[in-house]
């Protein structure tokens, strides 16, 4: 297992060295002249030159790459042109309200995707499952951005049920501050007991949320339908069956647990696929998160936090898939021989 | 009569009995078709063909819903329903065009390394997993935009991002195959590598991928409207959906027309695709279950 565990982590470890190789590939060498993306359309020849002095570019690509490598690992992912401050603390106070708002997408998905997957096993060929499949097809079908806009149209702006955009009520700074620890406001609510920040920033959450679960409920529902209809026709199936258990204990137990395993993969790869979806959704409702990070910086043409954006949510997403693969061999020791 | 209509009448009971059998993929060509007439006949269906382009009518901007202009006008007063049509051309070619450029660089490379394996597979397949580190949409979006934004663009970025599943796909299926006596025997034979890989391993690990593209279809549509819609693909005055949803945002509250309509041509145009894919893979899939 420790041997399986290690392999795996040189793996993930060399993945991540070709992951920030490739994002040099893109931010230094496909541009052309990198110097007249960073300096800009206007500067001068001499300013060129200053920048080109200043990244290193008159050195050869490989001395370059070596640098590049290092001030990644030591912590130096450059300064956003935008916020001129460097974009690892950027990133610091984004990606919490993204993981935030994305782990209440999957909750949401998770909550909605597992009994309709269920439901539509239970009822193969019939209306149930007819009506389950339509709605998991729009779901993985629906452009994100487009559902965001009318999502925000319809419940904030027309019917006012929830709010339209941010995280939490803006007049709830003064009335009843919060203290923030890990710059998730209802996690940082929860812990603090501040009721009035947790009550606002849920009902700040859920249209988002909403938007975020649409592909992932609709992956999960089928997942869980096509799994649960492959496990239904197993041995193992007819004899619980000839053992007069009831439909309620067949599909809740036997059916569903086989179908656990690729369920716990799918929401890990999913995650990290969310996260690169925020970019879509977290403009439309202000979400300060890493996708309105990146948002903004796209249209400032701010590369090293374009850069630093595509490399963090490329590491989360070989970390998680490390961890998945690991706690997968340890629960099923066949894996570790594959 | 009777006697003339026999014969007709038994293709006709066996197509019924096809679309009985797949009513999910006859569902999803019957939708793919008629957005690809809309796409090709744009020209002539389209009321104002000239507003797929640069024409401005000042006098008519953000126009509701009429009879003149069923889907409204846009901010600069061009007829949204002829630039939804045109639309469907840029989606449909777009996503044919990925398919094909990203099958054209991952299937030969899964052949390679599923066939020589050793240090040629071991180094294609890291550069794969690299690449599948990230979400197709952010890679894609980082390779548009350090690329001028454009369709042919956006094109290039997302293929790039897209060849290593077919990389990978292929390779399993060449490297079970190529351990087949078959294949040691076209080698005794003396049958060139080149050869044997395009005339047999190819052909017979060629089918999952095409599968596969089926269901990457509405994926990459979905993908290409999302850049779009950040503004690194399309730009005005390209009828794309992506793009006439993201200039519509920020009139939406008022003038709801301009965005639902493109909205509504991506999701449909999605849900064709997804479907076509489920179906191709439901009658594939040799473990169908028919009844409890």
């Amino acid at each position: 297992m420790i041997r399986y565990a290690a392999e795996r982590l040189g793996l993930g470890v060399l993945v991540v060295v070709g992951v920030v190789v490739l994002t040099f590939l893109i931010a230094r060498v496909i541009p052309g002249d990198p110097a007249v993306t960073y300096a800009g359309p206007r500067a001068s020849k001499a300013q060129l030159e200053q920048v080109r002095k200043q990244l290193g570019l008159e050195r050869p690509v490989i001395v370059q790459l070596g640098n590049y490598l290092k001030g990644i690992a030591t912590g130096d992912w450059d300064t956003s042109y935008r916020t001129k401050r460097p974009v690892l603390s950027d990133l610091r106070t984004a990606l919490p309200a993204s993981v935030e708002l994305v782990t209440a997408g999957l909750i949401l998905a998770l909550l909605v995707g597992l009994p309709l997957g269920l439901i539509s096993a239970r009822f193969h060929g019939r209306l149930p499952d007819v009506l389950v499949r339509i709605a998991s097809v729009i779901g993985v079908s629906m452009p994100v951005f487009w559902a965001a806009l009318i999502l925000q149209l319809v419940f904030a702006q027309k019917l006012g049920w929830l709010p339209a955009a941010g995280e939490y009520d803006p007049n709830l700074y003064y009335t009843s501050p919060l203290t923030s620890y890990i710059q998730m406001p209802t996690v940082d609510a929860l812990i603090t007991g501040n009721l009035a920040v947790l009550k606002s920033s849920i009902s700040h959450l859920i249209l988002p949320a909403a938007v975020v679960a649409l592909y992932p409920a609709g992956l999960l529902a089928r997942m869980v339908r096509a799994s649960v209809l492959d496990t239904l026709g197993e041995s193992h199936i007819r004899m619980t069956r000839s053992l007069g258990f009831g439909d309620r204990a067949i599909y809740g137990r036997w059916a569903l647990r086989p179908a656990m395993n690729p369920v716990i993969q799918v929401t890990a790869l999913v995650f990290a696929y969310s996260l690169a979806n925020t970019f879509l959704v977290e403009a439309v409702f202000d979400w300060p998160g890493l996708g309105s990070y990146a948002a903004n910086s796209l249209q400032a043409l701010d590369t090293p936090a374009i850069v630093g954006v595509t490399l963090i949510v490329a590491i989360v997403y070989v970390v998680l898939n490390l961890l998945v693969d690991i706690a997968q061999a340890a629960i099923d020791p066949r894996i570790r021989l594959r | 009569m009777t006697a003339a209509a026999a014969p007709t009448s038994v293709p006709e009971v066996r197509t019924r009995g096809f679309a009985r059998r797949n009513p999910t993929l006859v569902l999803g060509i019957v939708l793919l078709v008629l957005i690809v007439l809309v796409a090709l006949a744009a020209p002539w269906l389209a009321p104002a063909p000239g507003d797929a382009g640069t024409a401005t009518h000042p006098f008519n901007v953000l126009d509701g819903p009429s009879s003149a202009h069923p889907f409204g006008t846009d901010l600069v007063g061009r007829d949204l329903l002829t630039r939804v049509m045109y639309g469907a051309r840029i989606s449909l070619r777009l996503v044919v065009e990925v398919l094909l450029i990203a099958g054209l660089i991952g299937i030969p490379l899964g052949l390679i390394a599923g066939y020589f394996r050793g240090r040629v597979d071991q180094v294609i397949m890291r550069i794969t997993d690299v690449f599948l580190a990230f979400p197709a949409l952010l890679l894609s979006l980082a390779i548009a935009f350090v690329l001028t934004p454009s369709v042919q663009n956006m094109t290039i970025a997302i293929a790039v991002t897209w060849w290593p599943w077919y990389t990978r796909l292929v390779r399993g299926e060449a490297a079970s195959i190529a351990t087949r006596p078959y294949i040691e025997s076209c080698r005794v034979l003396g049958v060139s590598h080149a050869r044997i890989l395009a005339r047999h391993i190819l052909p017979n690990s060629i089918t999952p991928v095409l599968v596969q593209m089926s269901m990457d279809a509405g994926g990459i549509l979905l993908t290409a409207a999302s850049i779009s819609f950040l503004g690194l693909g399309a730009q005005d005055p390209t009828p794309e959906w992506g793009l006439i949803v993201s200039q519509g945002a920020q009139y939406f509250a008022t003038q709801w027309w301009f965005v639902t309509f493109a909205g509504l041509a991506i999701l449909f145009t999605a849900i064709a695709f997804n479907l076509i894919g489920d179906g191709i893979r439901e009658m594939l899939d040799p473990r169908r279950v028919v009844s409890r």
